[in-house]
Protein backbone atom coordinates (compact mmCIF):
# COMPACT_ATOMS: atom_id res chain seq x y z
CA UNK A 1 0.00 0.00 0.00
CA UNK A 2 1.49 3.14 -0.89
CA UNK A 3 1.38 5.97 1.50
CA UNK A 4 1.64 8.91 -0.33
CA UNK A 5 -2.18 9.51 -1.80
CA UNK A 6 -3.13 12.29 -4.43
CA UNK A 7 -5.86 15.08 -3.91
CA UNK A 8 -7.78 16.58 -6.60
CA UNK A 9 -5.50 19.35 -7.37
CA UNK A 10 -2.66 16.80 -8.31
CA UNK A 11 -0.89 17.86 -5.39
CA UNK A 12 1.24 14.95 -3.83
CA UNK A 13 1.95 15.19 -0.20
CA UNK A 14 3.45 12.40 2.59
CA UNK A 15 3.15 12.13 6.11
CA UNK A 16 6.15 13.67 6.97
CA UNK A 17 5.95 16.88 4.79
CA UNK A 18 2.95 17.23 5.72
CA UNK A 19 3.77 17.08 9.60
CA UNK A 20 6.82 19.57 9.03
CA UNK A 21 4.33 22.14 7.56
CA UNK A 22 2.17 21.92 10.31
CA UNK A 23 4.58 22.19 13.48
CA UNK A 24 5.43 25.80 11.38
CA UNK A 25 2.44 27.11 10.78
CA UNK A 26 1.72 26.38 14.29
CA UNK A 27 5.15 27.56 15.51
CA UNK A 28 4.04 30.19 13.62
CA UNK A 29 0.76 30.79 15.44
CA UNK A 30 2.12 30.73 18.93
CA UNK A 31 4.95 33.66 18.50
CA UNK A 32 3.25 36.57 17.26
CA UNK A 33 5.00 38.43 14.85
CA UNK A 34 3.48 41.58 15.34
CA UNK A 35 5.38 42.53 18.89
CA UNK A 36 8.31 42.70 17.75
CA UNK A 37 9.64 45.08 20.00
CA UNK A 38 12.84 44.02 22.00
CA UNK A 39 11.32 43.54 25.29
CA UNK A 40 8.89 40.62 24.10
CA UNK A 41 11.72 38.54 22.66
CA UNK A 42 13.82 39.56 25.84
CA UNK A 43 11.32 38.12 28.32
CA UNK A 44 10.68 35.58 26.14
CA UNK A 45 14.51 33.94 25.85
CA UNK A 46 14.99 35.38 29.89
CA UNK A 47 16.90 32.42 31.52
CA UNK A 48 16.53 30.76 34.87
CA UNK A 49 17.32 33.39 37.53
CA UNK A 50 19.80 31.05 39.33
CA UNK A 51 21.91 30.27 35.75
CA UNK A 52 22.06 34.21 35.22
CA UNK A 53 25.14 36.03 35.58
CA UNK A 54 25.17 39.32 37.20
CA UNK A 55 25.29 41.07 34.28
CA UNK A 56 22.12 39.37 32.72
CA UNK A 57 20.16 39.78 35.94
CA UNK A 58 20.84 43.62 35.68
CA UNK A 59 19.43 43.62 32.20
CA UNK A 60 16.82 41.88 33.13
CA UNK A 61 15.92 43.88 36.00
CA UNK A 62 15.93 46.97 34.08
CA UNK A 63 13.29 46.08 31.27
CA UNK A 64 11.42 44.97 33.95
CA UNK A 65 11.83 48.30 35.78
CA UNK A 66 11.00 49.96 32.85
CA UNK A 67 7.64 47.86 32.10
CA UNK A 68 6.50 48.70 35.82
CA UNK A 69 6.79 52.02 35.48
CA UNK A 70 4.46 52.18 32.46
CA UNK A 71 2.11 50.41 34.24
CA UNK A 72 2.09 51.72 37.41
CA UNK A 73 3.36 55.36 36.16
CA UNK A 74 6.32 55.11 39.20
CA UNK A 75 9.77 54.90 39.54
CA UNK A 76 9.89 51.06 40.94
CA UNK A 77 13.23 49.93 42.17
CA UNK A 78 13.97 46.19 41.87
CA UNK A 79 16.91 44.89 43.73
CA UNK A 80 19.22 41.59 43.87
CA UNK A 81 20.70 41.68 47.28
CA UNK A 82 22.41 38.39 47.59
CA UNK A 83 22.08 36.28 50.42
CA UNK A 84 24.55 37.15 53.65
CA UNK A 85 27.20 34.27 54.18
CA UNK A 86 26.77 32.96 57.42
CA UNK A 87 22.95 33.79 58.17
CA UNK A 88 20.16 31.37 58.32
CA UNK A 89 17.00 32.75 58.56
CA UNK A 90 14.77 31.77 61.63
CA UNK A 91 11.04 33.34 63.03
CA UNK A 92 9.49 32.81 65.83
CA UNK A 93 6.11 33.40 67.35
CA UNK A 94 5.04 33.93 71.09
CA UNK A 95 1.95 32.45 71.23
CA UNK A 96 1.09 33.24 75.05
CA UNK A 97 1.57 36.95 73.84
CA UNK A 98 -0.08 37.32 70.08
CA UNK A 99 -3.31 38.83 70.61
CA UNK A 100 -5.43 37.87 66.98
CA UNK A 101 -5.54 41.91 65.95
CA UNK A 102 -4.09 41.33 62.49
CA UNK A 103 -2.11 43.93 62.50
CA UNK A 104 0.65 41.77 60.53
CA UNK A 105 -1.75 40.84 57.45
CA UNK A 106 -1.66 43.91 57.29
CA UNK A 107 1.32 45.63 57.11
CA UNK A 108 2.35 42.68 54.77
CA UNK A 109 -0.03 43.46 52.41
CA UNK A 110 1.52 47.04 52.27
CA UNK A 111 4.97 46.25 52.72
CA UNK A 112 4.76 43.35 49.86
CA UNK A 113 2.50 44.52 47.12
CA UNK A 114 -0.36 41.73 47.22
CA UNK A 115 -3.36 42.49 45.17
CA UNK A 116 -6.19 44.28 47.05
CA UNK A 117 -8.60 43.20 44.44
CA UNK A 118 -8.97 40.19 44.31
CA UNK A 119 -7.45 40.50 48.24
CA UNK A 120 -4.28 38.26 49.04
CA UNK A 121 -3.04 37.72 52.12
CA UNK A 122 0.15 36.21 53.05
CA UNK A 123 -1.05 35.63 56.53
CA UNK A 124 -3.32 34.00 58.04
CA UNK A 125 -4.62 34.19 61.60
CA UNK A 126 -6.28 31.07 63.45
CA UNK A 127 -8.04 31.38 66.74
CA UNK A 128 -8.67 28.42 68.38
CA UNK A 129 -11.12 28.04 71.93
CA UNK A 130 -8.52 27.53 74.69
CA UNK A 131 -8.86 24.18 76.30
CA UNK A 132 -9.79 22.14 73.43
CA UNK A 133 -8.06 19.56 71.37
CA UNK A 134 -4.74 21.52 71.53
CA UNK A 135 -4.21 22.71 67.71
CA UNK A 136 -6.75 20.99 65.40
CA UNK A 137 -6.35 23.11 62.69
CA UNK A 138 -9.85 22.05 61.26
CA UNK A 139 -11.86 23.92 64.62
CA UNK A 140 -9.85 26.68 63.90
CA UNK A 141 -12.21 30.03 62.59
CA UNK A 142 -10.01 32.86 60.52
CA UNK A 143 -12.98 35.14 59.99
CA UNK A 144 -13.43 36.02 63.56
CA UNK A 145 -14.85 39.34 63.69
CA UNK A 146 -15.31 40.62 67.66
CA UNK A 147 -14.93 44.21 68.73
CA UNK A 148 -12.20 43.35 70.63
CA UNK A 149 -9.29 40.75 71.12
CA UNK A 150 -8.07 39.11 72.72
CA UNK A 151 -11.35 37.86 73.68
CA UNK A 152 -11.37 35.57 76.79
CA UNK A 153 -11.11 31.89 76.31
CA UNK A 154 -9.61 32.35 72.88
CA UNK A 155 -6.07 32.01 71.41
CA UNK A 156 -4.50 33.21 68.34
CA UNK A 157 -1.93 31.67 66.06
CA UNK A 158 -0.73 33.36 62.68
CA UNK A 159 0.20 31.09 59.99
CA UNK A 160 2.53 32.25 57.13
CA UNK A 161 5.09 30.40 54.95
CA UNK A 162 7.39 28.25 57.56
CA UNK A 163 10.34 28.69 55.37
CA UNK A 164 10.92 25.02 55.55
CA UNK A 165 14.60 23.29 55.24
CA UNK A 166 12.66 20.16 53.55
CA UNK A 167 10.15 22.08 51.77
CA UNK A 168 7.86 20.02 49.87
CA UNK A 169 6.46 22.95 47.51
CA UNK A 170 10.03 23.44 45.94
CA UNK A 171 10.14 19.29 44.91
CA UNK A 172 6.58 19.47 43.26
CA UNK A 173 7.17 22.50 41.15
CA UNK A 174 7.87 21.51 37.41
CA UNK A 175 9.92 24.12 36.05
CA UNK A 176 12.12 25.24 39.22
CA UNK A 177 10.13 28.46 39.44
CA UNK A 178 10.59 28.12 43.37
CA UNK A 179 13.93 27.00 45.48
CA UNK A 180 15.50 27.47 48.71
CA UNK A 181 18.00 30.11 48.59
CA UNK A 182 21.33 29.57 50.81
CA UNK A 183 19.83 31.98 53.51
CA UNK A 184 17.14 29.29 54.22
CA UNK A 185 14.20 31.66 52.35
CA UNK A 186 11.72 30.03 49.78
CA UNK A 187 11.51 32.10 47.04
CA UNK A 188 9.87 32.31 43.85
CA UNK A 189 10.73 33.44 40.13
CA UNK A 190 7.35 35.06 38.86
CA UNK A 191 8.75 35.37 35.51
CA UNK A 192 9.66 31.30 35.94
CA UNK A 193 6.18 30.25 37.64
CA UNK A 194 3.44 28.23 35.10
CA UNK A 195 1.17 29.01 37.39
CA UNK A 196 0.37 25.24 37.74
CA UNK A 197 -0.06 25.44 41.29
CA UNK A 198 1.43 22.34 42.32
CA UNK A 199 3.47 24.27 45.30
CA UNK A 200 -0.31 24.56 46.40
CA UNK A 201 -1.25 21.84 46.74
CA UNK A 202 2.00 20.18 48.20
CA UNK A 203 2.87 22.63 50.74
CA UNK A 204 0.88 21.28 54.04
CA UNK A 205 0.75 24.71 55.84
CA UNK A 206 -1.31 26.46 53.04
CA UNK A 207 0.89 29.21 52.44
CA UNK A 208 0.96 29.72 49.49
CA UNK A 209 -1.46 32.29 47.59
CA UNK A 210 -2.48 32.49 43.80
CA UNK A 211 -2.82 35.39 41.47
CA UNK A 212 -6.72 33.97 39.87
CA UNK A 213 -7.03 37.59 38.22
CA UNK A 214 -4.83 40.53 37.52
CA UNK A 215 -3.44 41.48 40.82
CA UNK A 216 -5.40 45.43 40.85
CA UNK A 217 -3.71 47.46 43.44
CA UNK A 218 -3.59 51.39 43.47
CA UNK A 219 -0.43 53.14 42.10
CA UNK A 220 0.09 54.87 44.78
CA UNK A 221 0.27 52.15 47.43
CA UNK A 222 2.60 50.22 45.12
CA UNK A 223 5.97 49.70 47.56
CA UNK A 224 8.47 50.76 44.95
CA UNK A 225 11.61 49.36 47.29
CA UNK A 226 11.09 45.72 45.89
CA UNK A 227 13.14 42.80 45.43
CA UNK A 228 13.47 40.43 42.49
CA UNK A 229 12.69 37.27 44.20
CA UNK A 230 9.76 39.38 46.64
CA UNK A 231 7.75 42.15 46.63
CA UNK A 232 8.19 43.46 43.28
CA UNK A 233 4.56 43.31 41.58
CA UNK A 234 3.12 39.87 40.20
CA UNK A 235 1.38 38.77 36.76
CA UNK A 236 -2.20 37.14 36.63
CA UNK A 237 -1.65 33.23 37.28
CA UNK A 238 1.55 32.69 39.59
CA UNK A 239 2.01 31.79 42.87
CA UNK A 240 3.17 33.80 45.60
CA UNK A 241 3.91 34.08 49.34
CA UNK A 242 5.91 35.52 52.77
CA UNK A 243 9.99 35.52 51.84
CA UNK A 244 10.50 36.84 55.25
CA UNK A 245 10.69 40.51 53.40
CA UNK A 246 13.30 39.41 51.45
CA UNK A 247 13.90 43.20 50.26
CA UNK A 248 14.00 44.10 53.93
CA UNK A 249 15.40 41.00 55.62
CA UNK A 250 18.96 41.10 53.16
CA UNK A 251 19.69 44.44 54.30
CA UNK A 252 19.29 43.79 58.00
CA UNK A 253 16.18 45.08 58.75
CA UNK A 254 13.45 43.35 60.49
CA UNK A 255 10.25 41.91 58.34
CA UNK A 256 7.12 43.92 58.13
CA UNK A 257 5.39 41.92 60.63
CA UNK A 258 7.91 42.00 63.31
CA UNK A 259 7.99 46.01 63.56
CA UNK A 260 4.33 46.52 63.67
CA UNK A 261 3.42 43.68 66.21
CA UNK A 262 1.89 46.06 68.80
CA UNK A 263 2.93 42.75 71.28
CA UNK A 264 6.13 41.86 70.38
CA UNK A 265 4.71 38.37 70.16
CA UNK A 266 7.35 37.78 66.57
CA UNK A 267 10.75 37.35 66.53
CA UNK A 268 13.31 37.29 64.08
CA UNK A 269 16.83 36.65 63.70
CA UNK A 270 20.23 34.67 62.46
CA UNK A 271 19.65 31.08 63.54
CA UNK A 272 23.58 30.56 63.47
CA UNK A 273 24.19 33.33 65.72
CA UNK A 274 24.32 31.82 69.10
CA UNK A 275 23.28 35.15 70.45
CA UNK A 276 20.14 36.22 68.60
CA UNK A 277 16.95 36.39 70.13
CA UNK A 278 15.12 33.44 68.04
CA UNK A 279 18.05 31.26 69.43
CA UNK A 280 17.36 32.36 72.99
CA UNK A 281 13.51 31.71 72.61
CA UNK A 282 14.89 27.66 71.01
CA UNK A 283 16.94 27.57 73.84
CA UNK A 284 15.13 28.91 76.77
CA UNK A 285 11.47 28.40 75.96
CA UNK A 286 9.25 25.39 75.12
CA UNK A 287 9.03 25.74 71.12
CA UNK A 288 7.17 23.40 68.92
CA UNK A 289 6.73 23.87 64.49
CA UNK A 290 3.62 23.31 63.26
CA UNK A 291 3.34 20.10 61.62
CA UNK A 292 6.51 19.05 62.55
CA UNK A 293 5.84 15.00 62.13
CA UNK A 294 5.75 15.99 58.21
CA UNK A 295 9.33 16.38 58.52
CA UNK A 296 9.39 19.56 56.53
CA UNK A 297 11.86 21.17 59.14
CA UNK A 298 10.31 24.43 59.42
CA UNK A 299 12.53 27.53 60.53
CA UNK A 300 9.23 28.92 61.83
CA UNK A 301 9.02 28.57 65.30
CA UNK A 302 5.97 29.08 68.23
CA UNK A 303 6.58 29.21 71.30
CA UNK A 304 5.68 30.11 74.94
CA UNK A 305 7.69 32.38 76.62
CA UNK A 306 4.64 33.43 79.36
CA UNK A 307 4.37 30.40 82.45
CA UNK A 308 7.90 28.51 82.12
CA UNK B 1 67.85 26.63 94.26
CA UNK B 2 67.10 27.05 90.50
CA UNK B 3 64.25 25.39 89.75
CA UNK B 4 62.44 26.69 93.10
CA UNK B 5 63.08 30.06 92.21
CA UNK B 6 61.24 29.00 88.70
CA UNK B 7 58.20 27.37 90.20
CA UNK B 8 57.97 30.69 92.47
CA UNK B 9 57.28 32.59 89.40
CA UNK B 10 55.55 30.73 87.39
CA UNK B 11 52.57 30.33 90.34
CA UNK B 12 53.09 33.79 90.98
CA UNK B 13 52.28 34.66 87.13
CA UNK B 14 49.40 32.43 87.40
CA UNK B 15 48.19 34.21 90.56
CA UNK B 16 48.07 37.22 88.35
CA UNK B 17 46.48 36.06 85.78
CA UNK B 18 43.59 34.56 87.69
CA UNK B 19 43.51 37.75 89.12
CA UNK B 20 43.34 39.91 86.26
CA UNK B 21 40.89 37.47 84.42
CA UNK B 22 38.17 37.42 87.69
CA UNK B 23 38.71 41.38 87.41
CA UNK B 24 37.44 41.83 83.74
CA UNK B 25 34.87 39.28 84.08
CA UNK B 26 33.68 41.11 87.35
CA UNK B 27 34.09 44.38 85.13
CA UNK B 28 32.11 43.17 82.11
CA UNK B 29 29.14 42.30 84.47
CA UNK B 30 29.36 45.54 86.60
CA UNK B 31 28.83 47.81 83.52
CA UNK B 32 24.90 47.67 83.18
CA UNK B 33 24.30 47.76 79.28
CA UNK B 34 22.59 50.81 77.56
CA UNK B 35 19.22 50.31 75.75
CA UNK B 36 18.43 52.67 72.99
CA UNK B 37 14.83 53.00 73.60
CA UNK B 38 12.89 56.28 73.09
CA UNK B 39 11.40 58.77 75.80
CA UNK B 40 8.71 57.91 78.21
CA UNK B 41 5.43 58.42 77.48
CA UNK B 42 3.93 61.00 79.28
CA UNK B 43 0.81 62.75 79.42
CA UNK B 44 1.21 65.86 77.73
CA UNK B 45 2.23 68.72 79.89
CA UNK B 46 3.12 66.77 83.08
CA UNK B 47 6.87 66.10 83.74
CA UNK B 48 8.26 67.87 84.88
CA UNK B 49 6.99 66.85 87.82
CA UNK B 50 8.60 69.42 90.00
CA UNK B 51 6.78 71.73 88.80
CA UNK B 52 3.77 72.02 90.75
CA UNK B 53 4.73 68.94 93.59
CA UNK B 54 7.95 71.25 94.31
CA UNK B 55 7.54 72.11 98.23
CA UNK B 56 4.04 70.10 97.84
CA UNK B 57 4.64 67.90 100.82
CA UNK B 58 4.35 64.02 100.54
CA UNK B 59 1.19 62.37 101.76
CA UNK B 60 1.74 58.64 101.70
CA UNK B 61 -1.72 57.76 102.84
CA UNK B 62 -3.48 55.65 100.20
CA UNK B 63 -6.74 57.70 99.28
CA UNK B 64 -8.52 58.39 95.86
CA UNK B 65 -7.09 61.50 94.33
CA UNK B 66 -9.79 64.05 93.87
CA UNK B 67 -7.12 67.50 92.76
CA UNK B 68 -5.45 65.57 90.11
CA UNK B 69 -4.41 62.10 88.79
CA UNK B 70 -7.96 61.47 88.89
CA UNK B 71 -7.54 58.75 86.39
CA UNK B 72 -5.27 56.87 88.49
CA UNK B 73 -6.21 54.19 89.99
CA UNK B 74 -4.20 51.03 91.01
CA UNK B 75 -4.51 48.43 89.76
CA UNK B 76 -1.13 46.92 90.09
CA UNK B 77 0.35 45.03 92.99
CA UNK B 78 -2.56 45.29 95.57
CA UNK B 79 -1.59 47.68 98.85
CA UNK B 80 0.68 49.47 96.88
CA UNK B 81 0.85 53.67 97.03
CA UNK B 82 2.53 56.29 94.80
CA UNK B 83 5.71 55.95 96.62
CA UNK B 84 6.81 52.45 96.02
CA UNK B 85 8.10 53.64 92.87
CA UNK B 86 7.59 57.54 92.67
CA UNK B 87 10.31 59.45 94.92
CA UNK B 88 8.63 61.12 97.44
CA UNK B 89 11.62 63.88 98.15
CA UNK B 90 12.30 64.91 93.95
CA UNK B 91 8.91 63.74 91.94
CA UNK B 92 11.47 63.85 89.08
CA UNK B 93 13.01 60.97 89.58
CA UNK B 94 11.87 57.19 90.61
CA UNK B 95 13.01 55.72 93.97
CA UNK B 96 14.45 51.55 93.65
CA UNK B 97 13.25 49.40 96.61
CA UNK B 98 17.35 49.90 97.64
CA UNK B 99 16.77 53.66 97.61
CA UNK B 100 18.45 54.28 94.92
CA UNK B 101 17.28 57.30 92.72
CA UNK B 102 16.61 56.46 89.11
CA UNK B 103 15.38 58.65 85.81
CA UNK B 104 12.20 57.75 84.17
CA UNK B 105 14.02 56.90 81.22
CA UNK B 106 16.25 53.58 83.30
CA UNK B 107 12.10 52.46 84.54
CA UNK B 108 12.71 49.42 83.36
CA UNK B 109 15.15 48.41 85.97
CA UNK B 110 12.11 49.57 88.84
CA UNK B 111 10.08 46.97 86.98
CA UNK B 112 12.29 44.35 87.02
CA UNK B 113 12.61 44.70 90.50
CA UNK B 114 9.75 41.86 90.99
CA UNK B 115 9.42 40.78 87.23
CA UNK B 116 12.53 39.22 87.35
CA UNK B 117 12.09 36.72 84.05
CA UNK B 118 10.31 39.31 82.09
CA UNK B 119 13.37 41.50 82.72
CA UNK B 120 15.49 38.81 81.87
CA UNK B 121 13.56 38.48 78.18
CA UNK B 122 12.89 41.96 77.41
CA UNK B 123 17.32 42.33 77.82
CA UNK B 124 17.89 39.26 75.05
CA UNK B 125 15.05 40.65 73.50
CA UNK B 126 12.80 38.42 73.75
CA UNK B 127 9.88 40.49 75.39
CA UNK B 128 8.32 43.00 73.81
CA UNK B 129 8.83 45.00 70.80
CA UNK B 130 11.88 45.04 68.62
CA UNK B 131 12.37 47.46 65.50
CA UNK B 132 15.37 48.28 63.87
CA UNK B 133 18.01 45.65 62.39
CA UNK B 134 18.05 42.07 63.21
CA UNK B 135 21.60 42.07 63.07
CA UNK B 136 22.44 45.59 64.10
CA UNK B 137 21.29 48.63 66.27
CA UNK B 138 17.92 47.49 67.66
CA UNK B 139 15.00 50.01 69.36
CA UNK B 140 13.78 48.88 72.88
CA UNK B 141 9.98 49.95 74.09
CA UNK B 142 10.38 50.86 78.15
CA UNK B 143 7.63 48.56 79.98
CA UNK B 144 5.25 51.20 80.03
CA UNK B 145 5.36 52.09 76.10
CA UNK B 146 2.81 48.76 76.29
CA UNK B 147 2.02 48.27 79.92
CA UNK B 148 0.36 51.55 81.70
CA UNK B 149 1.86 51.24 85.12
CA UNK B 150 -0.75 52.11 86.87
CA UNK B 151 -2.95 49.35 85.21
CA UNK B 152 -0.31 47.14 83.47
CA UNK B 153 -2.56 44.46 81.73
CA UNK B 154 -2.23 45.32 77.77
CA UNK B 155 -5.60 46.97 76.55
CA UNK B 156 -7.70 45.13 74.31
CA UNK B 157 -7.45 46.66 70.93
CA UNK B 158 -10.02 46.35 67.55
CA UNK B 159 -9.21 43.90 64.92
CA UNK B 160 -8.42 44.60 61.63
CA UNK B 161 -11.07 43.20 59.28
CA UNK B 162 -10.94 39.33 58.49
CA UNK B 163 -9.79 38.29 55.33
CA UNK B 164 -12.96 38.04 52.66
CA UNK B 165 -14.39 34.85 52.10
CA UNK B 166 -14.29 32.90 49.06
CA UNK B 167 -17.73 33.00 48.06
CA UNK B 168 -17.27 37.08 48.19
CA UNK B 169 -14.47 36.39 45.79
CA UNK B 170 -15.73 37.60 42.70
Amino acid sequence: MSKIRSNPSGVKLDRRTFLKGAALGLAGTALPLDKTDASFWEAFFQKHFREMNDDEKKKVIQRLEKEYEQKYKKAIHIGSEKPMPGVLFGYGLDLSRCIGCRRCVYACVKENNQSIDPQVHWITVLRFKKGEKWIDLEESEKYYNPQNVPEPGYFYMPVQCQQCENPPCVRACPTQATWKEPDGIIVIDYNWCIGCRYCMAACPYGARRFNWGEPKRPAEEINPNTHYLGNRPRYKGVVEKCTFCVQRTRNGRYPACVEICPVGARKFGNLLDPQSEIRYAIEHKRVFRLKEDLNTNPKFYYFFAYGR
Amino acid sequence: MGSKKKSFLLSFGLFLFLLLFSNAEAVEQDIPKKFFVPPPPFSPGIYPCSQCHAGMPANAKPRKLEMMHQDIVLKHMPGGWCFNCHNPDNRDKLRLANGQLISFEESYLLCGQCHGTVFRDWKTGLHGKRTGMWNGEKQYLLCVHCHWPHEPTFRQLQPMPPPARPSNIK
